[in-house]
């Protein structure tokens, strides 16, 4: 017994050794983690390039979508990311300012945090719900743009003012003080100094808003989004096609759907996404480079 | 003439930071007022009273009054932008706003609502001339205020001060992030500036209050112990515990 | 008394307003949740809401087998992406050098933007398939298939908050145990990873959110069959979850009917989740933070 004690002693790693091998541990498992993400991305380009043509972008769905392009699934999401930026990035930076700027340290502000943490776990496939009983059916929009992009300006409502309100506070408080102390207003001070220098951030925060947008379907399904049409949307009132749909539509509802149309429409959602991605990186990146504080 | 009037002022912020209990002070016009004291002893307080600045922090008590032209600041009904336009403050380290040179200046004549092109011009330019600081910046006002020297940034913000025609300039130690070029020029831009307007400082050090000050304030923990003309307080003050500052027994 | 310009005056109103809205929206929300979901409680007896048969066109509501599909598909997917969230977001913050911790983060941040029909898509394509030949099941689109992916979903969330957690830990305390004769390994787990405990279980928690709520993925890869899960072996058949309900089903029913109500009914329920689980997190994460920045000094 004292015997198999001593083996066991015997083989008691250092610390060093221990350290050695966890971080080579971590390291694979981080790798593990990350590579797939590589893979995917490589995986998507090499089966979807083919596909893309410009009249794959530019061409209406033939023969039950299984020729022809994706034109108005492209073009829908366009119209509903649009429309979710016109509902969500004025209402989402004026709560952030509020946020920032306005608000003391009170019970309301609480409230309102607490709201806005709600609002961000809410799954998206409820804001779904919501939208078609408020929009669709109550205000009687029908499945329209407008009660899809409703229902996804609420949903990005949250990313845009966390978003936003870490960029007004990273702003030095003493920017305010130096404009208050030459008699600007509140206001005046947000408007020519805090917004000014925020700017990119808010920026960053925006897009990284609404690219979540742009690849949402669940809020869609019953709001807006449309199986198959044979024009483009019209009008706000209109029900439209959107890439996301598109893609979930002619992944599991249509049979013999040809697979590579399907990992087509799949870069040019990534594409899409990543774009926003790459360009919200890039400005953020840029503004830190230049900033003088 | 007595230019602001101060009885038995109290201030207490509601994290307990520097507070001031029972202040009573007479400036007069056309004066360089000290505060001098160890730090904490409410100078700092004190200056952001004059011009509400206080109204950005957590206020617990207030109490008293703080005439100035007579009329009560801490009245509620004061206009405090006109106020802060007549009281212009400038901070212990330059803190320029992240605009360029000529908008620094031109910032709180804009506020105001000044639009006139050539207005603003003249101001700018008056107003760096009085800070000195024209002659080194007349042909890059468009840069940022970030790309001057330090000692030329804290003057850049007292001419934005000066631009807006104050009547009274308050400086909290505004040397100290300075080299001893930059601060004297600062001392002798005040010395010309007290001609035109009322200026309370508190001064890096007890040197620069007894280079340049006309009356001296000794703020001791919140309150001010013994307020004189500068020579009596640096050769004959009243309290024993001024005499041990001004010696630099403590501090 | 600031003195105001008429311009500013609505400008500062309209501030005001939007600041509010959160509020306004949560409990709109709620209202359209409850007035369209609630009905169905006394539409449907209690005994059939809560049992085991999901088939709505012989007017079985029994949402159990969907709570419980939620419920497995999430552990499964919460079992995959602690251990990696947490331990990706420790190499990040304490063991990888700077430049690689710069290329890697923005990659979590890519994985975080993904839209989750893509991911059901490469699930259906290339996950399912390989799981079904791996270990030869009938079928691969199951509770497993959606449990995975999920994970997928949920790391970037748990990676970027566990890491900001371990980043906002004082380099002090490192320094401090580093100082004592630590080695790094032992600093990171005995001081760093304690000191930033309520960051990592929020990140766990959110997490967590996110996986439950998670619609199109699972709706996709999991096989979309309400079977009760009743043993170990249902990780590896299909299933279907609340989310995946709703979303599958509300496109067909006629609103105001018993279906319509009980699918409300089953959003109230995953409302009630988030609800639960964000509070919680930032119950936990709620330091004391009093940033009262003193005006200059």
């Amino acid at each position: 017994m004292s015997h198999l004690f001593e083996m066991v002693k015997r083989f008691k790693l250092y610390p060093r050794q221990v350290e050695w091998l966890g971080f080579r541990a971590l390291a694979v498992g981080s790798v593990l983690t990350i590579t797939p993400i590589f893979m995917v991305v490589i995986y998507i380009l090499v089966q979807g390039g083919p596909a893309i043509s410009w009249g794959f972008l530019t061409q209406m769905p033939q023969n039950g979508m299984r020729e022809g392009g994706i034109l108005p699934a492209l073009v829908g999401t366009l119209y509903l990311t649009l429309g979710t930026a016109i509902f969500s990035v004025p209402l989402g930076i004026g709560a952030a300012i509020y946020l920032s700027e306005y608000s003391s340290d009170s019970s309301l502000t609480r409230i309102i945090r607490l709201a806005i943490i709600n609002l961000a776990g809410i799954p998206s496939v409820v804001y779904g719900l919501f939208g078609l009983g408020l929009f669709v059916i109550f205000l009687n929009f029908g499945t329209s743009i407008l009660a899809a992009s409703l229902t996804l300006s609420i949903m990005t409502l949250p990313v845009i003012i966390s978003t936003t309100e870490e960029a007004l506070r990273a702003v030095p408080q003493s920017f305010r003080v130096v404009a208050i102390s030459l008699g600007a207003t509140r206001w005046q001070a947000i408007r020519r100094v805090v917004l000014p220098q925020a700017l990119p951030g808010i920026l960053t925060g925006v897009i990284l808003g609404l690219e979540r947008a742009a690849g949402e379907t669940a809020p869609i399904l019953f709001t807006g989004a449309a199986f198959f049409l044979p024009r483009l949307p019209q009008s706000p009132m209109d029900a439209t096609m959107a890439l996301p749909y598109h893609l979930f539509v002619i992944s599991t509802q249509v049979p013999g759907m040809p697979i590579r149309i399907q990992y087509g429409t799949v870069l040019v959602l990534l594409t899409f996404v990543l774009g926003m991605n790459i360009v919200a990186t890039v400005i953020r990146s840029r503004a830190r480079a230049r900033r003088q504080w | 003439m007595e230019k602001i009037v101060v009885e038995n002022f109290s201030l207490t912020y509601s994290d307990g930071a520097e507070s001031l209990q029972n202040i009573n002070l007479k400036i007069n016009e056309h004066t360089i007022t000290a505060l001098i004291g160890p730090a904490g002893g409410g100078k700092s307080t004190f200056l952001r009273a004059m011009n509400r600045l206080n109204d950005l922090a957590d206020v617990a008590a207030l109490s008293g009054h703080l005439y100035i032209n007579g009329q009560d600041v801490l009245d509620p009904k004061t206009n405090v932008i006109q106020l802060r336009r007549t009281v212009g403050i400038v901070f212990a380290r330059p803190l320029p706003l992240p605009l360029t040179i000529y908008e620094n200046v031109s910032f709180g004549l804009q506020a105001a609502g000044e639009r006139r092109k050539a207005v603003l011009d003249e101001a700018v330019e008056r107003a760096l001339r009085q800070a000195q600081l024209w002659d080194e910046v007349y042909d890059r006002l468009g840069d940022s205020a970030f790309a001057i020297s330090g000692g030329q940034q804290q003057r850049l913000c007292i001419a934005r001060v000066l631009a807006l025609q104050p009547e009274i300039i308050l400086l909290d130690e505004p040397t100290s992030a300075l080299d001893p070029i930059s601060t004297a020029k600062i001392e002798t831009s005040l010395l010309e500036l007290k001609e035109k307007y009322t200026i309370v400082i508190a001064p890096h050090n007890i040197q620069q209050a007894a280079r340049i000050a006309d009356d001296v304030a000794f703020f001791l923990q919140g309150e001010v112990v013994e307020f004189a003309p500068a020579e009596k307080i640096f050769t004959t003050p009243k309290d024993r515990r001024t005499l041990d500052y001004v010696q630099g027994r403590f501090g | 008394m600031e003195s105001k310009h008429p311009l500013e005056f609505l400008i500062t109103w309209f501030i005001r307003l939007t600041g509010y809205s959160s509020i306004f929206f949560v409990v709109l929300i709620l209202f359209f949740l409850v007035s369209e979901g609630l009905p169905a409680l006394s539409e449907v007896s209690l005994d059939t809401l809560f049992s085991t048969r999901w088939y709505p066109i012989e007017s079985y509501y029994g949402i159990l087998p969907l709570i419980l599909g939620s419920l497995v598909v999430t552990i499964g997917a919460m079992l995959i992406a602690v251990p990696f969230g947490i331990g990706t977001a420790v190499y990040l913050s304490e063991v990888a050098r700077p430049m690689v911790r710069e290329i890697l983060k923005p990659l979590v941040e890519i994985l975080a933007g993904l839209p989750s029909v893509m991911l059901g898509f490469l699930g259906i394509q290339v996950v399912s398939p390989f799981l079904r030949e791996f270990l030869d099941l009938p079928t691969g689109l199951t509770a497993f298939a959606g449990s995975l992916l999920l994970g997928g979903i949920a790391i970037p969330t748990i990676v970027s908050i566990a890491e900001d957690a371990m980043n906002n830990v004082p380099q002090s305390y490192r320094q401090g145990a580093l100082a004592l004769g630590a080695t790094r390994w032992q600093t990171m787990w005995g001081v760093t990873f304690p000191a930033a405990r309520s960051g990592i279980i929020t990140a766990i928690m959110l997490g967590l959110g996110r996986a439950i709520g998670e619609t199109m993925t699972v709706m996709m890869v999991t096989g979309n069959a309400p079977i009760m899960p009743n043993s170990i072996r249902a990780l590896f058949m299909p299933i279907r979850t609340m989310t995946a309900t709703i979303a599958s089903e509300m496109g067909e029913v006629a609103a105001g009917s018993i279906h319509y109500h009980v699918l409300f009914f089953i959003g109230i329920v995953l409302f009630l989740l988030a609800l639960i689980v964000n509070i919680t997190a930032s119950w936990v994460s709620m330091r004391k933070q009093t940033h009262k920045e003193r005006v200059l000094s």
